[in-house]
């Protein structure tokens, strides 16, 4: 049922240059689904010649016209659709998500795909009113060797919403799956073979942070870094960036992100939204609503009925189509999260339910609610990453917003309300790249997506995700 | 030999209305249908085909043999009411086509360019038998084109961006791009397939919905896409497609108060009727009209090319474009060298049935067109312009014309003032660049122009000097869907394809919410 487990360059499928391999996990029973080839700093090497020669001027894919182009790109979304049945069942393997939810993500991952391969022909420069005798224009130019290195918590999505922008622009791509979840990577790598890109046009190699994704951000000859996963090694991949030959960098990092639910909001409504905010994805979201902040005339109402609905959510095998929520991805998260538990308790606030194991076997944990959060305690501060509610009373918006906002994180907010200039003042003052209002976590195709401070810089989806991809020249012609 | 050469070399650069993708896909070998069943003759309304209220038709005719090829229904006031009653419907608020998600609009495009791809021998061949043209071109230039600005087209509905203002005061203002409405479209028989799809991208792209006129000379192709239409899940009344006359369809369609806005490509004269009949109701108007496109081939081109494109410029088609190069404009210094060449090469071009694979020439598309094209080939002669190659009908079956050239033509001639639309080239000669210009510019026509010559310089200049919308430079008749295409002055107003065209499509509306406290 696995099909490829070694490194993608040009095209070919090769072993590790060091001839190691390291075990891909599947977190609903603990146990190795297989070895995959791991990638060290020789192999990114020959992915970067790959590259480059791809990117060559007279190369294919640079005399590829823009139509063509276009084409391909959505070839290869159409190859995701057509495959869909088979890379759900692979990414619930080796993720835990519930398989639907693996089909969800294939299908808004082959939606972004067609949305920047409609860009590829629309990417224009400017000609620019100058001097009488100055023909002055911009011309939008592939950056040229992009690197980029996705997490484990949306494998095939956070693939997809790198590779089009880029595609689209006309770069070659060196990607680094998570290690913890290399097989839908290099099962697409295969896809795009199939759909016709020119060898090195895309590499996929698996390997670790340290290592591998060290190999790429301090990489002399790659040109630009494309980072989602944690604000600690968002710090390191800039850092190396900037050492070695400045190359561009955009991140995507974490969030403890705020849902504020107002005192005229739907409780029935805001509960449920409040609940798929943090518990969607066993809540491995970046965005995951990780600071409810309640109104205290609704505070008791809301606690009540998120237990209730916290209680029946279905934990278990991803395969089962009742399943809501699948295991965390390892041990180490496991662990980390059943910390917090201990922490929050220690800290004062109160465990209204979950807070511990589901079942015995897997990385599987109760969905858990902590009320009587305050704002300095660990839970409330730091990103968990697990399925803990942290519950926050407050009776005053003015104060909610500058709660909301006393993080050194900005990724998403929400909030719940029916008071149409509430709304807008939330949206105008929360510091986040997204804010939803009277919803959730709405990741659309062509809305830009990114971070305030620390949870990232740049901007992903929509027009405003090609931004990172191309350089501008400037060409000014003088007319003698 | 060298000139065949060229000629290969200069179908492959010069022939740019389509990109390769459209044909990339390796091709079992093509047989060729040279009798095409014709499948569908009804008006389309709703996605059905019906006939005409009255019940009348109209002869549809094979202009390589001016043959009866079939009948095609004759839509009237009556339909056109029923089409603009579907359109309308399937715009109103809350309808399947206002809510339907940009992305999934885009889908339905490609869809419906996969159809035609399938299609693309059958829509060709169907194509040659009712207009003429060379089954090579249909098959090989048109249709592959219609494709790629489908294509074009699907990738922009969810990409249409509005704006957030930074207004002042405690407002919040954005502005939304909406579409127009209902949308009445006439296309013209020249390139029934290639307008048909221009018409259908930036409506569709922009959520309209339309009734489109086909040319009562060219109604097969139409009528097939239409059937391609409603098997790609287009919803019903999005696009309805009519066959009937100007006098009585067409302006009942831009009179008609329901249809906001109006697009029309065809002849300047009754683009100036529509623009009067639908400044009466402000109804949003795009013309596309005639020209008389200046193509200015300076003594430092590369001679062959020049020649080799100005042939193409003019002869392509059977001469039937609105942005012909039909004043070729040559420097004194390689004049005689420039005629002489063209001369040659004119008497080459092959004449001949649109099916056979040698024919670069097909028949004009009526009697009446042959016989004006005749009536200003004789203006000439009478002028005084050199008479030296065709002049005559081809043949006594179908609607062929020799091709033909003047040189020594003179500014003030007819055949130099006024649009032929059939394969009469004219050279006239000039010295310098100020001249050529402003020679150039002295029409009333602004559609296309063009450059030869190897000085950078001199061909930035010139074309900024061109009051032209398409200016080509060493090339000719280049319609990648991405650029922009209309005309200045009388040949018309707005462009099509490009993310231009959208614009004409659209409404901007600004909305301003009053808000407590605004923050930049």
């Amino acid at each position: 049922e696995i099909k490829y487990t070694q490194l993608f360059i040009n095209n070919e499928w090769h072993k590790a240059t060091k001839g190691k391999t390291f075990p891909v996990i599947n977190p609903s029973t603990g146990e190795e689904i297989c070895q995959v080839e791991e990638g060290t700093r020789e192999d990114v090497d020959k992915a970067v010649e790959a590259a480059r020669k791809a990117f060559d001027i007279e190369s294919p894919w640079r005399k590829l016209e823009p139509a063509a182009r276009a084409n391909l790109i959505r070839k290869f979304a159409d190859l995701l659709r057509r495959d869909i049945d088979y890379l759900s069942k692979l990414e619930t393997l080796n993720n835990g998500k519930p398989v639907g939810d693996s089909k969800g993500d294939i299908l808004g991952s082959a939606a972004c795909i067609d949305y920047y391969a409609g860009w590829v022909d629309k990417i224009a420069g400017e000609t620019l009113p100058g001097a009488h005798d100055q023909f002055i224009y911009t011309r939008h130019e592939p950056i040229g060797v992009c690197g980029q290195i996705i997490p484990w918590n949306y494998p095939i999505m956070m693939m997809a919403w790198k590779f089009g922008p880029a595609l689209a622009c006309g770069n070659v791509i060196i990607l680094k799956p998570a290690e913890q979840t290399p097989l839908t990577a290099l099962y697409c790598a295969a896809l795009l073979k199939e759909a016709g890109f020119p060898p090195g046009v895309v590499n996929v190699i698996p390997g670790d942070g340290p290592e591998c994704g060290n190999a790429i951000a301090s990489h002399e000859h790659i040109d630009k870094v494309a980072f989602t996963g944690s604000v600690e090694i968002g710090k390191k991949i800039q850092e190396a960036a900037a050492k070695s030959n400045l190359k561009r960098v955009t991140l995507e990092l974490g969030g403890k992100s705020p849902l504020i639910i107002c005192e005229d909001a739907d409780i029935d409504y805001a509960v449920s939204v409040a609940h798929r905010a943090i518990f969607t994805n066993a809540a491995q979201n970046c965005t995951a609503g990780s600071r409810t902040f309640v109104h205290a005339k609704i505070y008791d109402q809301f606690i009540a009925k998120s237990i209730e609905l916290a209680k029946n959510r279905v934990v278990g095998d991803p395969f089962d189509s009742n399943t809501e929520q699948g295991p965390q991805i390892n041990e180490s998260q496991f662990k980390k999260i059943l910390d917090y538990v201990e922490a929050g308790k220690k800290d004062g606030a109160k465990l209204e339910c979950g807070g511990e194991r589901h079942g015995n076997k897997g990385y599987f944990i109760k969905p858990t609610i902590f009320s009587g959060v305050k704002d300095d305690m660990r839970i409330a501060r730091e990103e968990i990453f697990g399925p803990i509610m942290s519950v926050l009373k407050f009776d005053s918006y003015d104060e909610v917003i500058k709660r909301a906002n006393s993080t050194s994180f900005g990724l998403g907010a929400g909030v719940i309300t029916k008071d149409l200039t509430r709304g807008l003042t939330f949206a105008q003052r929360l510091e986040a790249g997204s804010v939803w209002v009277n919803d959730y976590d709405a990741i659309i195709n062509q809305a830009p997506f990114g971070g305030f401070k620390q949870s990232g810089h740049g901007r992903e989806l929509g027009k405003y995700g090609l931004e990172s991809y191309y350089e501008v020249k400037t060409v000014v012609v003088k007319l003698i | 030999m060298l000139s065949k050469l060229v000629s290969k070399q200069i179908i492959n650069h010069g022939l740019r209305l389509t990109t390769r993708a459209a044909s990339a896909s390796a091709q079992p070998k093509l047989v060729i249908d040279r009798k095409p069943p014709v499948k569908f003759q009804k008006l389309f309304i709703n996605n059905e085909f019906v006939d005409a209220s009255s019940g009348s038709t109209f002869e549809v005719i094979n202009p390589a043999t001016g043959d009866v090829i079939t009948e095609v229904a004759d839509a009237s006031e009556k339909d056109v009411d029923r089409a603009v009653k579907a359109a309308k419907d399937a715009f109103r608020l809350g309808s399947e086509w206002r809510r339907m998600d940009p992305a999934a609009r885009g889908q339905l495009l490609y869809k419906l360019a996969d159809l035609m791809e399938r299609d693309r021998a059958y829509l060709a061949a169907l194509e040659t038998l009712n207009n003429g043209k060379p089954f090579k071109d249909s098959y090989n230039v048109d249709i592959p084109h219609c494709i790629s600005v489908l294509r074009y087209y699907a990738g922009w509905p969810d990409k249409m961006n509005g704006k957030v203002l930074p207004v002042a005061g405690d407002f919040f203002s954005y502005t939304r791009r909406e579409p127009v409405g209902v949308v009445g479209q006439i296309i013209p028989w020249n390139f029934p397939m290639i307008l048909l799809c221009w018409k259908i991208g930036p409506s569709v792209a922009t959520g309209c919905t339309t009734v489109i006129k086909l040319d009562e000379h060219t109604p097969l192709t139409g009528l097939y896409t239409a059937k391609l239409i409603e098997e790609a899940g287009f919803p019903p009344g999005v696009v309805n497609i009519i066959s009937g006359d100007g006098p009585h369809c067409g302006a009942s369609l831009v009179k008609h108060p329901d249809v906001h806005k109006i697009s029309f490509t065809g002849s300047t004269q009754v683009g100036k009727l529509i623009g009067i009949e639908a400044a009466k109701l402000v109804k949003r108007t795009t013309l596309e009209l005639g020209g008389k496109s200046p193509n200015i081939v300076f003594a430092d081109c590369d001679l062959d090319t020049a020649v080799e494109m100005s042939h193409f410029a003019l002869f392509f088609n059977q001469g039937q474009c609105c942005c012909a190069g039909s004043r070729t404009y040559v420097e004194e210094k390689i004049y005689d060298e420039f005629v002489q060449r063209s001369i040659e090469r004119t008497k080459r071009r092959k004449v001949g049935d649109p099916f056979d694979e040698s024919t670069e020439q097909g028949p004009q598309i009526s009697h009446e067109q042959m016989d004006k094209i005749i009536d200003l080939i004789e203006s000439g002669k009478k002028n005084g312009a050199k008479l030296l190659v065709g002049g005559k009908r081809e043949g006594d079956k179908g609607f062929f014309v020799q091709p033909t050239l003047f040189a020594d033509v003179e500014d003030d001639h007819r055949i130099a003032r006024e649009e032929i639309f059939g394969p009469v080239m004219q050279i006239l000669k000039f010295k310098t660049v100020e001249e050529v210009i402003e020679r150039a510019n002295d029409s009333d026509y602004g559609l296309a122009a063009s450059v030869f010559s190897k000085d950078l310089d001199k061909s930035i200049v010139v074309s900024n000097g061109l009051r032209a919308g398409s200016v080509w430079v060493n090339t000719y008749d280049n319609f990648d869907p991405v650029a922009p295409f209309g005309g200045f002055k009388q040949s018309g107003l707005g462009r099509e394809k490009s993310e231009y065209s959208l614009d004409s499509y659209s409404e901007t509306k600004c909305v301003t919410i009053k808000i407590s406290q605004r923050n930049s």
